[in-house]
């Protein structure tokens, strides 16, 4: 690969590099309007920043995912570090401006840029980094590729670095702010092949990070069988009120599982109708899942490649 | 794209390429191209001086002659997955067409794919899945019968498919390695089938991290696929890391062929595999 640096006609914002399930190209306006993207405090003790639907740009600091915070009556965990350096120093400086408790723990949920990058803006709070037990061999295989994109797109100074996870969730964990105990589930290959989930005891708000995209389109880079598996999983914990990785601050859980099993569900079986009459892989990008096309945001930005995901995994069933 | 990754690359790219008999003529003499690719500038002429370059270094002073009516280049303008990028390339005169090249001009190893075709296969069309790291151009030469070389091209915007990781481990991704299926559209008696080969195998391209080691996963692909039919060659194709991971071929086949197809596919680590399958036959 070669160097960019001073490749005009190749700036990134033309490149449109997707990665990773992760799109670096810019639809930047795209649901900005909707609403505001501050902190908000959507139940006590727990402050949700929503990242708007769209795709690292230099103006937004690749700050796109709902980032926040949870306050314990001993200590503060971070629930996903921010989608760069900017983002997590911006989050740290908020956590500041509402409480002097210590910072204990930061998530990291899955191995994507827009939810890992901002983990290096914690580190002089020695926090605990909690993350899948697989995520450090998923960092090890992509992290510098993924930061080599970001600074591509931010500048290396603002784009942030690997940060390994020092608790490493087999299946589950616990860990007690004081007053409220979250607990961790590792799940299975699904939206990547690193995600955790929390279970936050006070307030019952499930935070399944990106297992739930509402309003942006879901975008697949692990196992789309499992995501469907992993979605039932969620269904199955009981919670009422969901924190997703993207969309709203805080959904209703139902009906949000609904809408995203609605999307896999219809990509699984078009994908495998496809592959069963020969549709080949450059049709079945076209014609799967468009019946999906006005439910979600930068659908078009994602779904061809969802459908490549799906094709490449069901093609061998 | 990370500060040291780039000597390793076209370190291994190199090894690999030495080790691949059938593109090992052309691997050689395109190794300068190769530290070349490393700085490559995306205007006009120098895409023209850099497509000759290729072109001497494969096809040395033989005459190309540029063709819209023998074969056709048919790939996404930006591609959705750069580590997946679908090419078709049609060939309308195929009773002509003795084989085809496919040249991905911008690929750290842009000698992707040579296809012959054999006295069973149908010319007029094949599809591949290639992996593309940079804006580039395609060029498909197609060689005909009487020795002729004609060349077309398309341009591609993707970057980062050769690079790409896997999302898995080296281990999971070998899984299966050499497992094959083939499957034939539905057969209309007289006319070509489309068949499609599918082989399970990572292809591993020697530009990707493994996850244990944080070393490069050194190249490991598919360097021949021999496909006959009883004495009769429907094609054979001699591939390189730019073929993408579980690599997919579309071809066609010569409705009046009889007994099971034989796949013989190797590759560069000495790996062989085997099969064979029922295929339609004229009398269905």
């Amino acid at each position: 690969m070669r160097a960019n640096a001073g490749r005009s006609r190749w700036s990134t914002t033309r490149r449109g590099a997707l990665f990773g399930g992760l799109c670096l190209c810019c639809l930047p306006t795209l649901g900005r309007s909707a609403e505001g993207f501050d902190l908000q405090e959507v139940s006590p003790g727990i402050f949700i920043r929503r990242g708007p639907d769209a795709e690292a740009t230099p103006e937004n600091h690749d700050a796109i995912a709902n980032i926040g915070f949870i306050v314990g009556d001993r200590s503060v965990l971070v629930t996903e570090s921010g989608g760069s350096l900017a983002d997590g120093a911006w989050l740290r400086a908020e956590i500041r401006k509402r409480t002097d408790k210590p910072i204990s723990h930061v998530v990291l949920t899955h191995v994507h840029p827009d939810h890992c990058f901002g983990a290096a803006a914690f580190a002089e709070d020695k926090p605990v980094y909690v993350g899948h037990h697989a995520l450090r061999a998923a960092l090890d295989a992509r992290g510098d590729y993924y930061r080599g994109r970001l600074a591509e797109i931010l500048g290396a100074d603002r784009a942030g670095s690997v940060v390994y996870p020092t608790l490493e969730v087999a299946d589950g964990a616990e860990v007690d702010l004081g007053g409220r105990i979250l607990r961790f589930t590792a799940h299975g290959a699904a939206h990547t092949t690193c995600d955790l989930s929390m279970r936050d005891s006070a307030s019952g708000v499930l935070f399944p990070a990106d297992l739930l995209f509402v309003t942006r389109i879901p975008s697949l880079d692990g196992s789309l069988v499992g995501w469907l598996k992993e979605a039932d999983r969620l269904r199955a914990m009981g919670a009422t009120q969901a924190v997703p990785g993207h969309g709203p601050r805080l959904v209703d859980l139902a009906p949000a599982l609904d809408d995203l099993t609605r999307y896999l569900t219809t990509l699984r079986d078009e994908t495998r109708k496809a592959i069963a009459a020969d549709v080949p892989i450059e049709k079945a990008v076209q014609t799967v899942g468009q019946s999906e096309r006005d439910r979600w945001v930068l659908f078009d930005t994602y779904n061809g490649r969802n459908v490549t995901q799906a094709f490449k995994e069901l093609e061998w069933e | 794209m990370t500060r040291s990754a780039k000597p390793v690359l076209v370190r291994s790219v190199l090894a690999a390429l030495t080790l691949a008999p059938p593109l090992a003529t052309a691997g050689s003499v395109l190794c300068p191209i190769m530290a070349h690719a490393a700085g490559a500038s995306d205007d006009e002429a120098e895409r023209l001086a850099r497509w000759k370059e290729i072109q001497k270094s494969i096809f040395g002073d033989r005459q190309i002659a540029a063709t819209d009516s023998l074969v056709k280049v048919d790939a996404p303008v930006r591609a959705m997955d750069a580590a997946l990028v679908p090419i078709t390339l049609t060939m309308p005169e195929k009773d002509r067409i003795a084989g085809v090249h496919l040249v991905i001009d911008d690929n750290p190893s842009p000698y992707a794919a040579h296809i012959a075709f054999g006295p069973g296969a149908d010319a007029g069309e094949i599809k591949l899945r290639v992996r593309v790291n940079n804006y580039t151009n395609i060029h498909a030469v197609v060689e005909t019968k009487d020795g002729q070389l004609f060349e077309t091209t398309k341009f591609v915007k993707a970057s980062g498919g050769c690079s790409a990781p896997m999302g898995m481990s080296d281990e999971e991704a070998m899984k299966g390695m050499g497992d094959m299926k083939l499957k034939f559209a539905e057969a209309q008696p007289g006319r070509p089938v489309e068949a499609t080969l599918m082989i399970r195998h990572p292809n591993f391209s020697g530009m990707q991290m493994n996850q244990i080691t944080r070393d490069y996963t050194p190249a490991r692909y598919i360097n021949k696929v021999a496909i006959t039919r009883g004495d009769q060659t429907i094609l054979t194709l001699d591939g390189d890391i730019s073929i993408a991971s579980n690599p997919v071929i579309n071809f066609g086949l010569q409705p009046e062929g009889r007994g099971p197809i034989k796949v013989v596919a190797t590759d560069n680590q000495n790996g062989r595999w085997e099969h064979s399958f029922a295929a339609p036959s004229a009398t269905n």
